[in-house]
């Protein structure tokens, strides 16, 4: 009994467990849903899980599936970066239990009965628990957000390498408080019009409204809630990645303040949506400026640390180009998880910057389908990127070293990479080629796409498996993890 | 990690070598469905359930739809008489005809659509199953009853008013396909099978020589028929009509205000399935020609299209 009970504490209650069963619950859910679309679906394996495993998919309930799916995976990431923040960020012991143990009962209740709700028959009953599940989660981000409170004098930093007010307010700390409140507000923005599903308001996914000349408030508010939600995880992650490299100096100083700034802006911005539309990108626009800025910031700080440490270890005190190049490369989870953010910039925001600036003179000049496909590779790039990012870090923190580290990191970077490269090709390929000439590109973006992300989850399905070995260890690496409650560089963290 | 150097190197292989466009054939084997393709089929009067969101709706008239879409020996026959009557003209590499225009509301991305000549057809464009020789208009051998596609908007209804009919309305066109009976998403009920219509790998006859992204099927290819060895399941809506789910996106008539695009329905060859479900809008500049857009036209009662 006490077997499973030590590892059930460690799965439920350890930082690092807590994230592993959390990685492994997206993994679960996206290898097996994943399978009834894509190439899968092509095969015909969607057709015999349907027979086989009892899966009700109408096709008048496509919408509402796909929404609640994404809606659980998307539930999860939060809890995993809530469960690094607050062994991150100091605060109490009791608010980081607290906080965890809500948002781990609501994520699980959320992910379980969302999608059983979704794809094994309506239940009401788990709609209502899928429903709640969101509402602890909902809770639990009232009560980080007081625990990131930056104000408190226990919490203020004297320490000249960080980004701090006059009065000594941590600026870190407050990017992750205006992080966390702009957070609530934005799932309140989206819970306020799910709220009026069923009374006059019907599911829809924003992508097929796109050429609508005339939205209605509540559709606006959905299109801001999920694009506002994407970019608070992202703005999230990039804070975790900070504390992971120890982000500091200089760099740091001017980084927090842009990163707030951005982050209160865009919020805004999205906020805004709804009563004044044609302002609202503007604002986005400009809010979205200074935390690209605060993310180079912590690249160019991350890649210089990374370099020198290495250096430093191999006595290396006048570098050639190429040592300085083999030195930033030699750990690809902490290269890759910095270079992932430039690469969005290629995959993402040059694409969109395109869409935007091209839409009249070039991609509304397709067929709506046409754009709405490259709606939809646009924002899973973007959310494939932040998981990447995700898994990296983990891997860290899972204590991956030697050959399997370097194996595991650039699987990671090289085939996520070369996975949403494709998509970024197969996209906007009617700017490349015409429909009629377009199947061998079709084919080939596809095919490699395909090859990327089964490679990439190859490699994680792998390190899954190995933790898996390890908790059946009696002295596993989870015996030791389960002790961690800080992943902090500093002693001061979770006291 | 030599591996994965190689494993990579062969990747950008397989990307850099996707650019060759395979040919179009200019030729296909004839294949008859058995489908009358100048046939019509009434739709009678009363509501039905629109939409994936199942509103209820009524159309108080009986209305005719066309069986089929409008196949390539229909529309070249139509495009001879017209361009010999005076009706529609040759300019360059297309064919045009005159169009009065559209209201202009100037809604953000609205463009104007102005009174004048515009484009109906492609004249020997790439991907045109109607070659124009000799004066004459003459659908590629074997092509003749499959759907005409590169046809724009203008040409479509163009076509119909020429025949003393009109694109159907969204709602016309929806009710065709999936009946008064209830809420089913294709035309025939909720289960899309392979053989059943023409869309993304769906492995039909015609895919082998176009790849994935297909090639137009004969209309009322999918009827129940048997041809060379491959079964096809009956396609046909509640009403008898064919290819409303899959083979060729189509025409509808409506236009809307502050919108210069004009919707389409019924998914193609070039998409994946849940496109083929009957609410499934698409929509694009009423000149745009499409290699997976066709047309077929309603007549009687009164248009739910504002045109």
């Amino acid at each position: 009994m006490q077997t499973i009970s030590d590892r059930f504490s460690f799965l439920f209650r350890s930082t690092k467990g807590l994230v592993l069963t959390a990685i492994a619950a997206i993994s679960l859910a996206t290898a097996f849903f994943g399978m009834l679309s894509g190439p899968m679906e092509e095969f015909g394996i969607k057709s015999w899980m349907v027979s086989n495993l009892g899966l009700s998919l109408l096709p008048q309930e496509r919408e509402g599936r796909i929404i609640i799916l994404y809606h659980t995976i998307a539930m999860a990431v939060v809890a995993i970066e809530t469960y690094l923040i607050t062994a991150l960020v100091p605060m109490r012991k009791s608010q980081q239990a607290s906080i965890n143990a809500t948002i781990t009962g609501g994520y699980l209740t959320s992910f379980i009965f969302g999608l059983i709700f979704a794809y094994f028959g309506h239940n009401y009953v788990f709609h209502g628990l899928f429903i709640a599940g969101q509402v602890l989660i909902f809770f639990a981000g009232v009560m980080l957000t007081a625990a990131l409170w930056p104000w408190g004098k226990q919490y203020r930093t004297s320490d000249p390498e960080r980004a701090r007010t006059r009065g000594g307010v941590d600026l870190e700390r407050a990017a992750y408080f205006f992080m966390a409140l702009a957070t609530l507000g934005s799932a309140l923005f989206g819970a306020v019009a799910g709220s009026m599903f069923g009374n006059g308001f019907t599911v829809f996914l924003a992508e097929d409204i796109i050429r609508e000349p005339v939205k209605t408030p509540l559709e606006l508010a959905v299109i801001g809630h999920l694009h506002i939600m994407l970019t608070l995880i992202a703005v999230a992650l990039t804070l975790i990645i900070g504390q992971w490299l120890g982000f500091k100096g200089r760099l740091h100083k001017w980084a927090m303040p842009l990163m707030i700034l951005g982050t209160l802006i865009i919020t805004f911005g999205v906020w805004s949506i709804v009563p004044y539309q044609p302002t609202a990108h503007i604002i986005i626009n400009v809010g979205s400026f200074p935390v690209l800025i605060a993310a180079l910031l912590l690249v160019i700080f991350g890649w210089r640390k990374i370099t020198n440490e290495r250096l430093a270890e191999l006595k290396i005190i006048k570098p050639t180009l190429i040592q300085r190049l083999r030195a930033l490369l030699h750990d690809p989870l902490r290269f890759g998880a910095l270079w992932q953010m430039v690469y969005m910039n290629f995959v993402v925001t040059a694409v969109g910057i395109f869409m935007a600036v091209k839409l009249d003179e070039i991609i509304r000049q397709w067929p709506a389908r046409e754009e709405r496909v490259a709606l939809t590779g646009h924002w899973h790039i973007l959310a494939g990127i932040i998981a990447t990012i995700i898994l990296l870090y983990y891997a860290d923190l899972a204590g991956l070293k030697g050959r399997a580290r370097q194996w595991f990191g650039w699987i990671v970077i090289i085939f996520s990479d070369l996975a949403f490269g494709a998509v970024s090709v197969y996209e906007t390929k009617r700017v490349f080629v015409d429909e009629l000439s377009q199947q061998p590109l079709v084919d080939a973006t596809i095919l490699l796409a395909d090859i990327g992300l089964a490679t990439v989850l190859t490699a994680l399905a792998a390190l899954m498996v190995w933790r898996l070995i390890d908790l059946f260890k009696k002295r596993g690496r989870w015996k030791q993890e389960l002790r961690e409650t800080s992943l902090s560089q500093t002693e001061e963290v979770a006291q | 990690m030599k591996t994965l150097r190689v494993l990579t190197f062969l990747a950008l292989i397989l990307t850099l070598t996707a650019c060759s466009a395979p040919d179009l054939p200019q030729a296909t084997t004839p294949v008859e469905t058995g489908v009358d393709p100048n046939a019509w089929a009434t739709v009678p009067a009363g509501s039905f359930l629109y939409g994936q969101q199942e509103t209820k709706q009524d159309i108080p008239y009986d209305y005719d739809i066309m069986v089929t879409p409008v196949t390539n020996a229909q529309f070249a026959a139509y495009l001879n008489q017209a361009v010999a009557g005076g009706a529609l003209k040759i300019a360059g590499e297309q064919v045009v005809g005159y169009y009065p225009g559209d209201e202009f509301h100037g809604k953000k991305h609205e463009e104007p659509i102005e009174a004048g000549d515009w484009p109906h057809y492609p004249v020997n464009l790439k991907g045109a199953r109607i070659a124009y020789t000799a004066g004459q208009f003459q659908p590629q051998p074997g092509y003749e009853n499959h759907p005409v596609t590169m046809v724009t908007w203008f040409g479509a209804q163009a076509y119909c008013q020429a025949q003393n009919s009109r694109l159907p309305g969204e709602m016309e066109w929806e009710k065709a396909a999936r009946g008064a009976q209830d809420n089913r998403a294709y035309p025939w009920g909720n289960t899309l099978e392979r053989n059943q219509a023409n869309y993304y790998s769906s492995r039909d006859i015609f895919e082998k020589v176009m790849g994935k992204g297909g090639e137009t099927t004969p209309v009322g290819f999918y009827n129940g028929k048997t041809y060379d060895g491959y079964a096809t399941l009956d396609g046909a809506s509640p009403y008898g009509v064919y290819d409303m789910a899959g083979n060729v996106w189509q025409w509808t008539g409506d236009i809307y205000a502050g919108i210069h695009y004009r919707y389409l329905r019924g998914g193609s060859k070039a998409d994946y399935g849940y496109n083929l479900r009957v609410w499934t809008r698409n929509n694009v500049r009423p000149d745009y020609e499409g290699p997976s857009i066709g047309f077929r036209c309603a007549r009687g009662g009164q248009s739910t299209a504002s045109q």
